[in-house]
């Protein structure tokens, strides 16, 4: 072969290769690129798909042939080209990967792979078994073509974006029509304390849909496990429960443990006025005046009102003693060890025995005492200040006068002084 | 001066407004010197509750912990946790949860750090390994000086 | 009691000539006239200054100058000492109230014109003073190492490095390093106590030494006055009249600190963390607001140069300029007495205008 025909060889084997490897990139994404509306959507997005960086192309969900530009060839039955999967057929679909610990080994090994045995046990995966499409499958949480990790915010599945995930079907009052349960529950969230730390403090750990209802098997816990799921934080509470009467009466009268009194979706902030016997107690839902629980929540309601009494003046003394410029940082500090107290007392009405909440009542009682006086020492001392005060202001008036009247006096004296000299020079 | 007068009492009278003068001022000044200097002088004189608040503490002596036990003493104005482990070292942390800041104790019973308020767990080098906390307790130094266990601040940035 | 008194003072004269001294203290007079009320100025700052150096002594006795324990030793003399609360405050409100009367010293010396020959030194080492005691104000204010403080001090230095060559040079001079931290304090700390203290010992001999030489200045206006009814001089000895009257001055000051001490006493505020974000409304304290609001209102660029630089060398030039104004005011004639009497109430109006509202506004809320 002559020099000019090896040139041109190489350049066609040069056009040739950058060809080949052009075919080895995903076709169906570069065809689908160029189209319009729905064919288009899923191609905007896939660059922040987990599964796209990962270097999985549309065959691998939707089959068919990803190497060849020749569309009758990649969408072919015989290439296995499914289309748009069935609803019913996802599940199966994505565990075909996700449920293979092998396969997942090699992407990311401590991602679980149980994910299909779970949904399989939850509501969603039990209904959908049954034959309704509405129930929700694994692309409407992770959402289709932009499924991103978990730890990522931007993910439907975020820990602060599940709720709003879920909220999707669970608020839609048409769609939900069928199955017979509320759908207030993210509005009942919404005003939660949980929501709370979540939104407004940006709290990962605060507890959403999936932290009391689980993810994959989604289904709420039932009466005799509410107490439960509530303990994995709530640990004091649900161990002082236990050991109270509550504990039997309630499961007498099938009564979820924690829910009678603080409600599943809308936890709200308690309140003193929960306890007790007043407008708003809660404990007169099932007590009535007469009874031995109303005079211990009575008793008990009364307890910390006199904490909380006690807390408030030593709080008005310290603040009365700052504003008059004494530092009271420490006792300030102390306070806040004396509110624990408060804290405390108020987890101990779960044992519903005015004792124990008494016990905590004295000791917070005890250091509200000691704070109060620090107030009344920090006031004694400024009025200490404001009498030593008012004594040196005194000597100094003292001082001042008789200055005055020294001047006065030598400047007399020189006045005449220089009289005298003036009349003898006369 | 208008009339004039006997000059014997008019000198008599302007000593003794002299004398008068110099007893005011005199005094005056002297109650004025004493106020200034009493405070300066009581300042000088170091106070009985000698603690500052540095970086160093006396946390403890070294009699009072068992093995596997754990307590609370005061770091400056912040609670701190000393624990002594099964083989009988020391650690200190900062006993206040990273979580919603109450304070935390040594659990015996499970050889962790436990928080009661959410049911945190910190391991016995502060690591929160379960629970809410988002971060680790900050960790102290803890030396032996006699009887005593001395708790010092790690060095700042 | 007199006789112990005779032989001393004949110890002291054979050995350091004290009669001549006692002669010329004796000798020494003030003018009276209707200006005669601005003379007081420069001893009541003196005597601030004697305030501050015993009183900053006192507290060397119980502070701290390391990050972690500033702050605590700071609170522990607030809160633990005996009277640790009044020398504390004392000392802080001292200060402010002798910068103010450093600047009202200043301003009256300029307005009547004192600093002209033979007095230009008089002006130029009192300047410095000035200088030296806006050094003490910003070294001093961190040392409590609370979050004003500190933001302040990080706003106040990135100032430093906007002048132009030597400006980052500067900045990691005064913060000893690139941040403001442990190593800033130890260097203000140093500063503060030793320093200035020293290099102002040596300013104030020599201001005080040049006023006993030349004496108390007379503005033209009186002297004018003076020859024109052809009588003398209204003078009078300051010893022990004018003496005299000083103490009472002092007194009252005395009076006015120990209330402020009592009644206002200075905040202590939160200790610092340099993690923290500043808080808002940031701003240094009152004798440095004139510059910071300037420097806030100048545009980011003007032409090619960058706003701030060009604010902190206007203020540069500026202060040079007013340092050497007795060789700048040295032809006579009305034209020129006008235009620097106009410049001077430029000046005063201006520091009021950018000074007297942000101060306002922060005190009453």
């Amino acid at each position: 072969m002559n020099m000019q025909v090896r040139c041109w060889f190489t350049v066609l084997l040069a056009i040739l290769g950058c060809s080949a490897f052009a075919l080895a990139a995903d076709q169906c994404l570069l065809c689908h690129q160029m189209l319009e509306g729905k064919l288009k959507t899923p191609t905007d997005t896939w660059a922040e798909d987990i599964h796209g960086q990962k270097g999985l192309t549309c065959a691998a969900c939707h089959g068919g042939d990803a190497n060849t530009d020749d569309m009758m060839k990649a969408m072919s039955r015989a290439a296995g080209f499914v289309g748009k999967p069935a609803r019913s057929r996802i599940p199966r679909l994505c565990a075909r990967c996700h449920s293979d610990g092998a396969f997942m080994r090699e992407y990311n090994p401590s991602l679980r792979t149980d994910q299909l045995a779970q949904y399989r046990t939850s509501v969603h995966g039990k209904r959908l078994a049954a034959g309704d499409t509405k129930a929700a499958v694994c692309s409407d949480c992770h959402s289709v073509h932009e499924i991103r990790p978990a730890s990522n915010p931007l993910s439907t599945v975020h820990p602060l974006k599940v709720a709003e995930t879920c909220a999707r079907c669970h608020v839609n009052g048409e769609y939900m029509k069928a199955y017979k349960i509320p759908t207030d529950q993210f509005a009942g969230y919404q005003a939660s304390a949980h929501y709370a730390a979540m939104a407004n403090r940006g709290d990962l750990s605060a507890p959403t849909c999936s932290t009391c209802h689980g993810n994959h098997g989604a289904a709420p816990p039932g009466v005799a496990s509410v107490e439960n799921v509530c303990s994995t934080c709530h640990v004091f509470q649900a161990q002082l429960f236990d050991e109270s009467p509550h504990k039997k009466a309630f499961a007498a009268m099938n009564l979820a443990a924690c829910i009678a009194c603080h409600s599943n979706h809308r936890i709200v902030p308690p309140t003193d006025a929960m306890l007790g016997t007043g407008p708003g107690s809660i404990c007169l839902n099932c007590h009535a005046e007469g009874d031995a629980g109303y005079a211990k929540a009575a008793q008990m309601s009364q307890s910390i009102a006199e904490l909380e009494k006690a807390l408030a003046n030593s709080d008005a003394i310290l603040d009365r003693a700052e504003r008059s410029g004494m530092e009271v940082s420490q006792p300030k500090l102390e306070q806040g060890e004396a509110r624990e107290n408060l804290i405390k007392a108020r987890v101990n009405i779960h044992s519903f025995d005015p004792a124990k909440v008494a016990e905590v009542v004295a000791a917070g009682k005890k250091l509200a005492a000691k704070t109060y006086r620090a107030g009344r020492e920090a006031l004694r001392e400024r009025d200490f200040r404001r009498k030593g005060l008012a004594i040196s202001l005194i000597t100094i008036l003292v001082v001042l006068f008789g200055l005055r009247m020294k001047l006065r006096s030598i400047e007399a004296r020189q006045a005449a002084q220089a009289d005298e000299a003036n009349k003898d020079s006369l | 001066m208008t009339m004039p007068s006997h000059p014997v009492a008019e000198e008599s009278r302007a000593k003794s407004r002299r004398r008068f003068i110099q007893v005011v001022l005199g005094s005056g000044i002297v109650a004025s010197i004493v106020s200034f200097l009493y405070p300066a002088l009581r300042y000088m004189i170091p106070p009985t509750t000698g603690e500052l608040g540095s970086d160093t503490v006396v946390a403890g002596n070294a009699k009072e912990l068992r093995a596997n036990s754990g307590k609370i003493f005061k770091f400056g104005s912040k609670p701190g946790l000393l624990i002594r482990l099964r083989d009988g070292s020391y650690r200190a942390f900062s006993a206040t949860c990273t979580h919603l800041n109450c304070n935390v104790q040594y659990r015996a019973d499970m050889q962790r750090i436990w928080c009661a308020c959410h049911n945190g767990m910190f391991d016995l080098n502060g690591r929160n390994v379960s629970g809410p906390p988002p971060r680790p307790l900050e960790d102290y130094a803890v030396h032996l000086r006699g009887e005593d266990i001395v708790v010092q601040r790690k060095k700042a940035g | 009691m007199g006789s112990l008194g005779q032989v001393i003072r004949r110890w002291l004269d054979e050995r350091f000539g004290l009669e001549s001294l006692l002669q010329f203290a004796k000798k020494k007079t003030v003018p009276v006239h209707r200006h005669s009320v601005w003379y007081y100025l420069g001893g009541m700052t003196l005597f601030l200054f004697v305030i501050q150096v015993l009183t900053g002594i006192l507290l060397l006795l119980y502070y701290r100058p390391s990050p972690n324990e500033a702050f605590e030793s700071v609170q522990y003399i607030m809160t633990h000492v005996k009277f640790g609360w009044l020398i504390r405050s004392v000392h802080s409100w001292a200060g402010n109230l002798m910068i103010l009367t450093a600047f009202l010293h200043m301003f009256s010396v300029y307005f009547m014109r004192a600093y002209r020959k033979p007095r230009e030194l008089t002006w130029i080492s009192g300047m410095l003073l000035l200088f030296l005691a806006l050094g003490f104000g910003f070294s001093g204010y961190l040392l409590p190492w609370n979050t004003l403080a500190y933001f302040a001090t990080k706003v106040g230095t990135e100032m430093a490095a906007q002048v132009p060559l030597i400006g980052k040079w500067l900045l990691v001079f005064l913060r000893g390093g690139e941040e403001v931290t442990g190593a800033t304090l130890t260097r203000f700390f140093g500063f503060h106590v030793a320093v200035l203290p020293g290099l102002t010992t040596i300013l104030l001999a020599l201001h005080l030494v040049l006023v006993q030489k030349f004496g108390m200045s007379v503005p033209e206006s009186v002297e004018r006055q003076w020859t024109a009814t052809g009588g003398q001089r209204r003078e009078m000895p300051f010893f022990p009249n004018f003496a005299l009257r000083d103490l009472m001055g002092w007194y009252i000051a005395l009076g006015v600190l120990g209330a402020l001490a009592a009644l206002m006493p200075w905040e202590l505020g939160v200790k610092a963390d340099p993690f923290a974000s500043a808080p808002a409304g940031i701003r240094p304290e009152w004798y440095f607001l004139f510059a910071f609001e300037t420097l806030k209102f100048i545009p980011a660029k003007i032409w090619f140069i960058d706003g701030e630089v060009l604010g902190v060398l206007a203020f540069g030039i500026a202060g040079l300029l007013w340092l050497l104004i007795p060789f700048l005011d040295r032809k006579p004639g009305e034209r020129w007495r006008v235009f620097f009497l106009g410049l001077g109430v430029f000046v005063v109006v201006f520091i009021a205008v950018t000074t007297l509202p942000t101060l306002i506004a922060s005190l009453v809320k």
